[in-house]
């Protein structure tokens, strides 16, 4: 697919931007990531082989997303750890309507406060993103994770 | 096999934290309980809607096919998934549509209702080598189980001598089930979380209503469910099944602030969500509870959450892990609008959802700050001790007792003088 050096940097950069945000922990900034209008799910792959809707998480706009964001911050109780996004090399899917789709593998290691990590996900995301003022934008995210079996709970996103 | 409990008290108000980390109570947990007399969970009967669909599910720690079969009018079959060869699993698939089941191994083959129905060379080659020629096969066909189709919902048993479902469950427990399961459903997905525990520490957290609105702070955050409102639980005959339950709407703000005021940790009404939708209801059942999860001894249980519909199954893992395997469903006729708030809804619910995500945490917390305790117990005093009894408010874990009584009659230990 011919895709502008411009977007391949733009999308390189926003996987970056993104992984750093949630793994320094900050949320509120991963957040404005996303359009006001936007889309982020997480799937397991053994829903979507079989054609099956369940959503472990789906926030169909970005005040939902902030609601999320809001309550892991304020109400909800987790396992106490340490996110480590590693993220490969996006591939370009499609374009359409002036976004940009593209697909990278993920894995995602926990570290809890003693200093044990453990392989907590690994999957792929799909990216929808748009470019405004050299800055990507995400449209949609769609995280499939293959690791189905949640490791105690999930609280902090993918 | 055989154990021995020291129990403090016969009302189970104090359980030796022992219970949760031995590996010969486990063993024989698996042995006299998911093996014994009790009927089990297995999977819903819309999973496997056409001849040859077959789900694998688990009682206890043994795998299960659960088969609707090729013939017979496509009659529904569970079978232990053990190749009687060598032992090998069958069924490798979590889900599937097959005429037939073949081990991998020695390709020996099982029709879909789990009958050995072929051996490669059973009569060896050329008069050499086979099977001996009174070799049975229908002695060493895989286990069955016997199976109950309650609307839908499948429970299965090793035993011959359980009781009937009706009279397993209950009326309450059989009136529950066909409450959630009165019209055509439809699967909408799964989620699977393994939490690092006791099994038996999930049970008790579905028999806790204490914990509903403390632990998961969301409920009273935005409403949802809080000890003010009306609800309570119920129990049946032998206090084996619970049902926590409660009704959207049936408190006042002012009742609820003035319960929570001085809970550390939880705060009260001190959010908005930006987006409401999540907590839209319009109740669908004429007994307009919001929230109610039947629970049934030793693995099942139905929940509603709002509009969120689904069963959970406890598979244990080992004496320090379970899973907790989610089916979530709606209704067959659901509008596609209704389809959606379903899913919208399913934020509420499983591994992340808002007000489940912390049961995961706090058992583990439990198995982690337990396991050197050998002579130490909890203490489960909420609610009463003595007697075990129904109740109209939900601050209890009276519950709790009652499945400690079960689990203690079936495990042959129960105290001098146990309650049941």
């Amino acid at each position: 697919m011919k895709v502008p050096d411009l977007i391949r940097h733009a999308a390189s950069d926003l996987l970056a931007e993104y992984a750093l945000l949630i793994d320094e922990d900050r949320l509120e900034d991963w957040v404005e990531l996303f359009d006001e209008a936007c889309d982020y799910k997480v799937v397991t792959r053994e829903n979507v082989e079989q054609g099956l809707p369940n959503v472990l998480i789906w926030c169909d706009n970005k005040n939902m997303l902030r609601d999320r964001i809001a309550s892991y911050r304020n109400v909800n109780e987790y396992n106490l750890h340490w996110d480590r996004h590693v993220i490969g090399a996006p591939r370009f899917c499609a374009k359409a309507a002036g976004a940009w789709v593209i697909e990278a593998g993920y894995s995602l290691f926990q570290t809890d406060m003693e200093g044990v990590s453990r392989l907590f996900s690994v999957g792929r995301y799909r990216i929808e993103f748009a470019v405004r003022e050299e800055a990507a934008r995400i449209k949609s995210a769609l995280v499939i994770a293959d690791s189905g079996l949640i490791p105690t709970l999930l609280a902090s996103p993918i | 096999m055989s154990i021995e409990v020291n129990w403090e008290r016969n009302d189970y108000s104090r359980i030796p934290f022992r219970l949760y980390h031995d590996e010969e109570v486990y063993a024989l947990e698996m042995e006299r309980i998911f093996r014994g007399p009790c009927w089990n969970y297995l999977c819903l009967e819309a999973e496997i809607p056409n001849p040859g669909d077959y789900r694998t599910t688990w009682v206890g720690d043994t795998s299960v096919v659960v088969s609707r079969a090729m013939g017979e009018g496509g009659a529904i079959h569970a079978f232990v998934n053990r190749c009687s060869h060598r032992g090998a699993q069958i069924v490798r698939k979590t889900h599937g549509n097959a005429p037939e089941h073949v081990c991998i191994y020695h390709r020996w083959c099982y029709r879909t209702d789990g009958e050995l129905s072929g051996i490669p060379f059973r009569r060896g080659l050329k008069g050499e080598g086979g099977m001996p020629a009174d070799f049975d096969m229908a002695a060493v066909s895989p286990q069955k189980l016997r199976l109950a189709n309650v609307n839908g919902m499948l429970f299965g048993t090793f035993s011959e001598h359980a009781e009937s479902i009706e009279a397993y469950l209950g009326e309450f427990g059989m009136g529950m089930v066909k409450r959630f399961l009165h019209k055509p459903i439809r699967i909408i997905g799964y989620s699977r979380q393994m939490i690092h525990g006791n099994w038996k520490l999930y049970a008790e957290n579905l028999r806790d209503t204490y914990h509903a609105s403390l632990l998961h702070e969301f409920f009273v955050t935005y409403g949802v469910d809080r000890a003010t409102q009306k609800g309570g639980v119920k129990m049946d005959a032998r206090h084996r099944h619970n049902m926590n339950h409660a009704f959207t709407g049936s408190d006042t703000q002012a009742d609820a602030l003035a319960a929570y005021a001085g809970t550390a940790g939880v705060v009260l009404d001190r959010m908005r969500l930006r987006d409401t939708k999540l907590l839209e209801h319009t109740p669908e059942f004429d007994d307009r509870m919001n929230l109610a999860a039947p629970t049934f001894f030793p693995n099942g249980l139905l929940i509603q959450i709002n509009q969120s519909l689904g069963t959970r199954q406890i598979r244990p893992k080992g004496v320090d892990r379970h899973e907790v395997f989610q089916t979530l469903f709606g209704y067959a006729d659901d509008s596609a609008e209704q389809a959606r708030h379903r899913l919208i809804s399913a934020n509420l619910v499983g591994p992340a959802g808002f007000v489940s995500m912390e049961d995961g945490e706090a058992i583990e917390l439990i198995q982690k700050a337990t396991g050197n305790q050998a002579q130490a117990c909890n203490v489960i005093e909420m609610g009463g001790r003595g007697p075990l009894k129904d109740l109209t408010h939900r601050l209890t874990e009276t519950p709790v007792r009652g499945f400690w009584s079960y689990w203690a009659e079936l495990m042959g230990v129960e105290p001098a003088g146990g309650i049941r």
